[in-house]
């Protein structure tokens, strides 16, 4: 058997197939995260439990309402995006003006609220949701067992990491949303309604996190918690990617998921620090972030 | 002035008055449970263990000699210094006189370190590892569900004597998973069986795919999960996920909870081997007492920790009114000679030894088909009491420093 670095390859590309994976979830929440701060200027730290409200969405509805997996995906994304928007409307767009930390306090704690308020209902044990039938099943690659479930979530956040930032970057609309974050009173003045980009552009990146929850639903457990144990995470990863660089979160995205799966085989034990590792050091040399615009 | 000597004299009367009977410091017991009401532990513990300690207080009828009881509760969230500071705080500030519950063996030990400073009493039922009976023991220091030893003594014996031969550990890395493995390592060893090597995973995790390849490719016969809680719940359904048992390997939970089993379902967890202290639905007794709590728990089923705590508060309540005080040591006392009774059908044939271990009758129990579950939380046949002597430690082996040798 072949070992690289003492660790025979076949195991070694599963572990780094597995970092994918979970880098793809990475990528996603990094992204919505991105977008709002990099457009919008808020710290979004309801993310995590917005990630948790998609994840808990499609639970319930196939719990009360028989709405499959599929529906889920669809709608989701767009119910907890209205929630955002409510959320946005009524509180965050009064703290536009103020300082980053008083948009981060009160995300803070409204997600605070909502994973107690679903704590309360649910406990942590977790809700099962089982893999949909199409996506049953798995491959037998030689060197793993790849379940095809973890094949689609990989396609998918990739198809929707690389769709926003080609709408974001590509497109009239992204054009203008970037325009209205850098100057809103000149953007106001040829006629376009800023106000209304900005609620939207928050809208969507809260349908990010929402449609990730969806996609966890059937690997991860469906608990209160799943949003918070990810989180920080995602801010390490947002942070060492660039804080407004879209393209910068979904690449670092992908590329700690693997670091980490590397770390796993490694030593397991630092499994769960090394990202935070790697953003001291990032900071230290280069604080605005790998793919940043400097400060 | 006057009326100020007057007042302290009368508070000086009324204090040398109570001395005459029994003397409860404050004249108030205090009883704190401190658990998880949060995180990982909190469905198996949590605030189930706080209605337990409340049904233990109202069943006893709320007053001890006249002295009302008061139960306070807050959460470790798993951390030993919250949970030192904590009960710190209540013992030194609050009046508290026993702590309970205390899941999560990390938080145990660091109160059980300052009790025993303190000379109070604690009454650890969610915690499992041994050092707590070992050379973590103390005078007024209680070990009352289960431990590490019991669960591997039964759910290990079990599984290598069925032909689980080889293992493979997803050990969690703190304190508690590294004693479990180490206890059924111990007993996998003594029926001669192999361990092919193991892996620990950060406390808590919600991703086990990279471990569980890890153990898919030792090929092990058997993947002992030395965790508990949402991270067994976690491992379990990842485990099937990636097709584990297809591929000719077993899952060992070594700690397994009604709750857990709830969560992931029968289709799941059938044929599952484990070991508890306390089932629910075993006779008349505990269905009638589980019953009671599930009214005010939206119709869930204990846990061996809930009924533990029970039994755990009733006891010192009874001992508290033997002892006609609340010093620690004089308490202690009376726990070890009072014999072990009460309404939850807890602690079958308990005893309580030196080293603070409460021994009493486990039961082996294996998770039952869809088809043989007559309703909800029906979810265990006892395949076999383990008595309390077989179970545990024998005393003799206990490092403990109060065991006579």
């Amino acid at each position: 058997m072949m070992t690289l670095f003492g660790i025979p390859t076949a195991a070694l590309f599963g572990q780094l197939l597995l970092g994918l994976i979970n880098g793809a979830f990475y990528a996603m929440l990094s992204l919505g995260l991105a977008l709002i701060f990099g457009l919008l200027n808020i710290i979004n730290f309801s993310h995590g439990a917005q990630y948790m409200m998609g994840a808990f969405v499609a639970w319930l509805g196939l719990t009360y309402l028989g709405a499959n997996y599929w529906v889920a995906l669809a709608l989701a994304p767009v119910i907890v995006a209205a929630f955002g928007i409510v959320l946005e409307r009524t509180m965050l767009s009064r703290l536009y003006k103020l300082d980053h930390l008083y948009g981060l306090l009160l995300t803070f704690g409204l997600a605070l609220i909502i994973e107690g308020f679903f704590r309360q209902l649910y406990g942590i044990s977790g809700m099962p949701y089982a893999v949909p039938k199409e996506l049953a099943g798995g491959w037998n690659l030689g060197f793993m067992y790849l379940p095809i479930y973890r094949a689609w979530v990989v396609f998918a956040s990739l198809v929707l990491c690389v769709g926003t930032w080609l709408l974001i970057e590509k497109t009239k609309l992204g054009a203008y949303l970037r325009a209205a974050t850098e100057n809103p009173a000149l953007v106001q003045a040829f006629g376009i309604n800023v106000p209304v980009m900005i609620t939207l552009t928050y809208g969507f990146g809260v349908a990010l996190a929402a449609f990730a929850g969806v996609l966890a639903a059937p690997i991860y457990s469906v608990n209160p918690l799943m949003g918070s144990n990810l989180i920080i995470v995602v801010f390490a990863v947002v942070v060492i990617g660039g804080m407004g660089s879209i393209m910068g979160s979904i690449v670092t995205g992908f590329m700690l998921g693997i670091l980490e799966g590397l770390t796993k085989v490694v030593y397991p034990e630092a499994a769960g620090t090394v990202i935070f590792m790697v953003m001291v050091i990032v900071l230290l040399i280069k604080p605005a972030g790998l793919f940043g615009k400097g400060a | 002035m006057l009326k100020k000597a007057l007042i302290g004299a009368v508070a000086l009367t009324a204090l040398t008055a109570a001395q005459a009977q029994a003397q409860y410091s404050e004249n108030k017991i205090k009883i704190g449970v401190l658990t998880d009401l949060s995180g990982t532990y909190s469905d198996l513990a949590g605030k189930g263990a706080v209605l337990a300690a409340q049904m233990a207080v109202e069943d006893f009828g709320g007053k001890v000699n006249g002295v009302p009881v008061e139960i306070v509760s807050a959460d470790h969230q798993n951390k030993a210094d919250i949970a030192s500071s904590i009960a710190r705080k209540w013992y030194d500030a609050e009046g508290v006189d026993a702590i309970a519950e205390l899941v999560t063996t990390a938080a145990a030990v660091a109160v059980r370190e300052v009790s025993k400073e303190k000379g109070k009493i604690d009454l650890v039922s969610g915690a499992a590892s041994t050092p707590l009976t070992n050379d973590k023991c103390s005078p007024t220091g209680f070990h009352w569900t289960y431990d590490t030893y019991a669960l591997a003594n039964g759910t290990a014996n079990a599984v290598v004597k069925t032909g689980g031969k080889s293992w493979y550990f997803l050990t969690a890395d703190y304190a508690f998973g590294h004693n479990l493995q180490a206890q059924t390592e111990r007993v996998v060893k003594a029926n001669g069986g192999e361990v092919k090597g193991a892996v620990k995973h950060p406390f808590p995790n919600s991703d086990f795919s990279s471990f569980l390849l890890q153990a898919q490719s030792s090929g092990a016969q058997i993947i002992g999960l030395a965790n508990a809680g949402a991270d067994t719940i976690n491992a379990i359904k990842q485990a099937k996920e990636f097709g584990i048992t297809q591929g000719g390997q077993s899952l060992a939970g070594l700690l397994v909870f009604i709750t857990d089993v709830h969560s992931l379902g029968l289709e799941t967890a059938q044929g599952m081997m484990l070991t508890t202290g306390y089932y629910w639905n075993r006779d008349d007794e505990t269905r009638a007492w589980s019953k009671r709590w599930s009214a005010k728990m939206d119709g869930k089923m204990p846990s061996m920790v809930h009924a533990g705590t029970y039994s755990s508060v009733m006891h010192y309540l009874k001992a508290l009114a033997a002892a006609k005080t609340d010093d620690g040591v004089k308490v202690a006392d009376q726990m070890r000679a009072l014999p072990i009774k009460d309404a939850s059908g807890f602690a079958v044939n308990g005893k309580i030894r030196a080293d603070g271990r409460m021994v009493h009758d486990m039961y082996l129990a294996q998770v039952k088909k869809p088809s043989e579950s007559k309703g909800p939380w029906d979810y265990y046949n006892i395949v076999r009491t383990i008595p309390g002597d077989d179970a545990y430690q024998p005393l003799a082996e206990s490092t403990c420093a109060l065991v006579k040798k």
